[in-house]
């Protein structure tokens, strides 16, 4: 999951040092348990990833990790089939659960809590329920083509992740915005595509990265739905780490994948910067 | 021409028998009004009256339940927003907050298509766009006519209130709308910045000639700023009129009351121009209503004289406070507590006498009388409406289960102080004194008004019970029943 | 368009999107009730399935783990995780968009990174695989859900409650615990609901370190993986679909409940 956790300023009003203060304890010394912890549990094992990454088997800096990675045409394959499956998939989550948001808050279904509640909910159940259902699903139908498996339990298993930031913001729009369009002469297709969708691009960028980010990095879904066929890079570092012998190169991997969602981040970042005020982003 | 279209359009809205219903409760109830072209008109009302309801009518937003509106001699009723040459300025405004300034008063004009005075080949006129330069020409002519010039650039969201307002204004009447609808615009600002933005809203007004139908629940803003005032309440139209026709001839008790600081008083026509109140006969200027005809009847505070010897009524005062200009008194006289303003200060515990010109009462006819509602017979004996079931004489065989319409008349329903006393519970919300008693307001839980005329008085927010005896409620057979439409 | 036909079109979306998302579940819970091996074939209603899911020992046993683990490192979770809170929102806004950075590093990682750096890191340090590694794991992992619903009910806070505590007589200490604090729970609450869940989720992490500790995901991916699943796996996927629905449902309604309430 990639929800944003940006924490809101104090008000300013607390001026006096006693407030500040518990017993001459800072108020914001209660975080420092949990940012210990986070700097040896969290920073280092990263760290150590990035060891492991830039050395060979005895030891030595090494750049032949990458160089594996980039010299294997099948591997940038498996990576650009990943990037591909998990595209597809959030453009298709994406185009079913916008509308559906817009109708579970745009028309009289709004006040249907229940409902919303009904789409929302498979969020929580373990994905690998899901997929085992799906796989029934998909046995009865008589689907054999693998990818189409994968890609069709990836859209299952993480539709609700879209829908629900998408609804999220759609819900939060304020209703007066739609309506001054329409006021000022916007038919409701315009309205929509010239002011609900730009308003709604936090709740978009949020939902693309909370479905894009596991899809593209995911091994449990292909294993189970999938073949041979359908390795993705997920697999690919799964299997590197079978063996102790394959920590560096699947340390770097690794890396390589850490990197790419780093950017995206940054990327969905710069989108939504500006927007905040509008978002009730999750 | 222009002179003849004129005439021709004299109404440019025309609201006929405007129903509006939500979830069967009854938002607007059979409206009709007429808004002549050029024309300032404010709907008035507390909140929850309908105003703001019938506005969006006006704009589009909601379809009445039944009734039609009429925008220059069309029918619009069903015209959806986008097509109706009519402009709103929202309440919080409504600026969109991924634009900048000129792009949020530009949107509208981005989206008009204008007649080039061409036609094609099958004799239908041709549209076309505005050009970007005739785009930029308009905003930037009408930032100035807010006063933003430099502000085009600008982000909306880092705007002060009054500058969004002004935007908000700009990119309503940049459309060059016909009508230009204004909900409650100046709610959201502080008192100085709104008496500031009244003056220039008037100004303005006068400046582009456009209607304007404006919505507040702020008497002072609605006297002060209009041509015309409609004053409503629980979805009807009180009162259509001047400022001042609506001051001095508030058409009915509601009016007197909301309208300024008033007297209200319970009386009887005796004959034309005689009046009675407080036991004594008065001299009016009323006529035209039946003899012994009970009426409500105002008296403003600045139309009752004092004097120490001599006058129509004795009393006492009760308590005096300076306003600045005049002292504002109570007087007990008569059982009844008038509000009294004269520039000459009497003290508390003085004898005074009242006195009163004709022209210094106004009577108006009695509103309804009876309470009225629609319920369900649960049994032979009992029916249920308001939420709760109450004991009837069912003389005319109705069963369990028929809609039927009940009746009841206020001065047949007791309230009391303790809510499990009564069928059902309710909250006290107004109390008029009527002279000889008081007519209460109350809501019961599921939001319905009952009015009931007492010898008590109750307060504003008192918890309590409803009683009705068996015999005073009138219960007949419904047959129609209410649709209401489930959009909000 | 007339306004009923765009209703029912609506209506019609929505349902068939609903069906779409149960139906599979719906099969599932239905094949539970036959005993045939393989998938998609009815071979007539029984409880056999049922009957084996509890008398299974290794199911039974990772199930418990797995509430074992979610309960500790939910409560861990918790605690840590509503002081840090409480810390970043008091701090300045420098430090607040490091402490902000180092939380966000596990939500926005990918889960199969922070399982292999788990996995390097226990090993070098020497922290056996097994108990101790999933319960460290699992409650960083969970800690910033906590941050994130506990910091909302922080800037809802009356910044002078504090003071009024202070003001009629608590100490500094008792201030806190006894005004402030009871603001946050329901925050903690949902917190402390939210790490369980995820804790109960996750097996991409734990499946790097869980050295031999069985959890149910754990077993589900392991049964799942494997060609030709077995059967029992229906009958335990429909008693988790059905209980995990059932509580959701249930939380979901109480909270909606109160927060009609409050709006009352």
């Amino acid at each position: 999951m990639t929800e944003k956790l940006v924490t809101p300023d104090a008000p300013k009003s607390l001026k006096t040092n006693k407030a500040k203060r518990i017993r001459g304890i800072k108020r914001s010394t209660f975080s420092m348990p949990y940012l210990a912890l986070s700097i040896i549990f969290v920073i280092v094992p990263l760290f150590i990833m990035l060891y492991y990454a830039f050395t060979d088997l005895d030891g030595n800096f090494s750049l032949a990790n990458f160089a594996h990675f980039f010299s294997r045409p099948n591997i940038m394959a498996v990576m650009g089939k990943s990037f591909l499956v998990a595209l597809i998939t959030t453009v298709v989550c994406f185009l079913l659960a916008y509308p559906l948001a817009l109708a579970l808050t745009f028309t009289s279904l709004n006040r249907k809590f229940i409902l919303v509640m009904l789409f929302i909910l498979p969020m929580w159940i373990n994905s690998l329920l899901r997929t085992y259902a799906m796989k029934i699903v998909l046995h009865i139908l008589d689907v054999t083509n693998a990818w189409t498996a994968v890609t069709v339990g990836m859209v299952y298993d993480f539709f609700p992740f879209m829908l629900m930031p998408l609804y999220t913001v759609l819900s939060g729009m304020d209703r007066s915005l739609v309506e001054a369009s329409q006021d000022l002469g916007a038919s409701p297709v315009k309205s929509l595509f010239k002011v609900v969708l730009p308003l709604s691009l936090p709740g978009i960028v949020s939902g693309v990265l909370m479905v894009f980010m596991p899809t593209v990095s995911t091994f449990a879904i292909s294993d189970i739905l999938g073949d041979t066929s359908t390795y993705l890079f997920g697999n690919v570092i799964d299997q590197w780490f079978r063996n102790s012998g394959g920590w560096h190169i699947g340390s770097a991997y690794s890396f390589i994948l850490l990197i790419l969602i780093a950017a995206t981040v940054l990327i969905a970042n710069k989108i939504t910067k500006g927007h905040t005020e509008v978002g009730g982003v999750l | 021409m222009a002179v003849t279209a004129r005439e021709k359009f004299d109404n440019i809205i025309e609201i006929k028998n405007v129903t509006k219903v939500f979830d069967g409760i009854t938002a607007v109830d059979d409206v009709n009004l007429a808004v002549k072209r050029g024309e300032f008109v404010t709907l008035l009302g507390p909140s929850g009256c309908g105003k703001t309801t019938l506005l969006r009518m006006i704009a589009g937003f909601e379809m009445p339940t039944s009734g039609t509106i009429m925008l220059e001699k069309q029918d619009v009723t069903a015209v959806p927003p986008h097509l109706r040459p009519i402009n709103t300025v929202f309440q919080k405004y409504a600026l969109f907050p991924h634009l900048n300034v000129f792009k949020n008063i530009a949107f509208g004009l981005k989206l008009k298509r204008i007649p080039t005075g061409e036609t094609d080949k099958k004799g239908k006129p041709v549209f076309r766009k505005f050009t970007k330069d005739e785009i930029a020409e308009k905003v930037e002519r009408v930032l100035k006519l807010v006063n933003l010039e430099t502000y085009g650039h600008r982000n909306v969201t880092g705007l002060s209130g009054g500058q969004q307002q002004r935007v908000a204004i700009a990119r309503a009447i940049v459309c060059e709308p016909k009508v230009l609808l204004l909900d409650e615009p100046l709610g959201a600002l502080d008192l100085k910045m709104r008496k500031e933005m009244q003056l220039e809203l008037a100004a303005m007004h006068k400046n582009i000639g456009i209607t304007f139908i404006y919505v507040t629940h702020d008497q002072e803003e609605a006297l002060t700023m209009s041509d015309k005032v409609v004053v409503m309440t629980d979805g009807a139209v009180q009162q259509y009129g001047t400022p001042k026709a609506i001051y001095d001839e508030p058409a009915n008790a509601f009016v007197a009351d909301f309208i300024g600081e008033s007297n209200i008083l319970s009386g009887v026509m005796k004959s034309d121009f005689l009046v009675e109140f407080c036991g004594t006969k008065f001299k009016c200027l009323d006529k035209g209503f039946a003899p012994d005809e009970r009426v409500d009847l105002v008296v403003r505070p600045e139309d009752i004289f004092i004097a120490p010897k001599k006058g129509a009524l004795k009393g006492e005062v009760v308590s005096t406070v300076f306003k600045g200009t005049y002292y504002e008194m109570e007087i007990l006289a008569e059982g009844y507590q008038f509000t009294v303003q004269n520039t000459v200060e009497r003290k508390p515990g003085e004898t005074v006498f009242l006195s009163v010109e004709p022209d210094g009462i106004h009577i108006m006819k009695k509103l309804k009388t009876v309470n009225e509602f629609i319920g369900t017979v649960v049994d032979e004996t009992t029916v249920e409406f308001c939420g709760g079931k109450f004991e009837f004489v069912n003389s005319s065989g109705l069963q369990k289960g028929d809609a039927v319409r009940v009746t009841v008349p206020f001065d047949k329903v007791e309230l009391t102080d303790d809510e499990a006393d009564g069928c059902i519970g309710a909250n006290v919300t107004q109390t008029f004194y009527k002279g000889t008693y008081y007519q209460v307001q109350v809501y019961t839980d599921d939001d319905t008004d009952f009015f009931i005329d007492t010898v008590d008085e109750w307060d504003m927010g008192d918890r309590v019970g409803i009683k009705i005896k068996p015999e005073d409620i009138k219960v007949e057979p419904v047959t129609e029943n209410a649709e209401g439409d489930g959009n909000d | 368009m007339n306004k009923r036909v765009k209703s029912a079109l609506v209506w019609a979306f929505v349902t068939v999107m609903l069906a779409i998302m149960y139906v599979p579940i719906l099969i599932l819970i239905i094949y539970s009730f036959t005993d045939a091996k393989a998938l998609g074939v009815w071979n007539g209603f029984s409880f056999e399935l049922y009957a084996n899911l509890f008398t299974d020992a290794e199911i039974m046993g990772a199930l418990g783990n797995s509430l074992i683990l979610a309960a500790v490192s939910a409560f861990l979770a918790t605690v840590l995780g509503t002081a840090a809170a409480v810390g970043i929102y008091y701090m300045k806004a420098k430090r607040k968009a490091v402490a902000g950075f180092v939380a966000n590093i596990t939500m926005e990682n990918a889960e199969i990174v922070t399982g292999v750096a788990f996995m390097m890191f226990f090993l070098a340090v020497n922290i056996g695989y097994g108990w101790g590694a999933l319960i460290v794991a699992h409650t960083m992992i969970t800690v910033p859900y906590v941050i994130l619903s506990v910091t909302p009910k922080l800037s809802q806070l009356n910044p002078n409650l504090y003071e009024a505590g202070l003001d009629l007589g608590a100490s500094p200490i008792g201030s806190m615990f006894r005004v402030v604090i009871p603001q946050l729970i329901p925050g903690m609450i949902s917190g402390f609901i939210m790490a369980f869940t995820l804790s109960l989720d996750d097996f991409i992490v734990s499946k790097f370190i869980n050295g031999g500790v069985e959890t149910i995901p754990i077993y589900l991916y392991n049964a799942l993986a494997k060609r030709g699943a077995d059967p029992t796996l229906r009958a335990l996927s429909s008693v988790l679909f059905i209980a995990v629905l059932t509580v959701l449902i249930a939380l979901n309604i109480v909270s909606a409940k109160r927060r009609k309430a409050e709006v009352k």
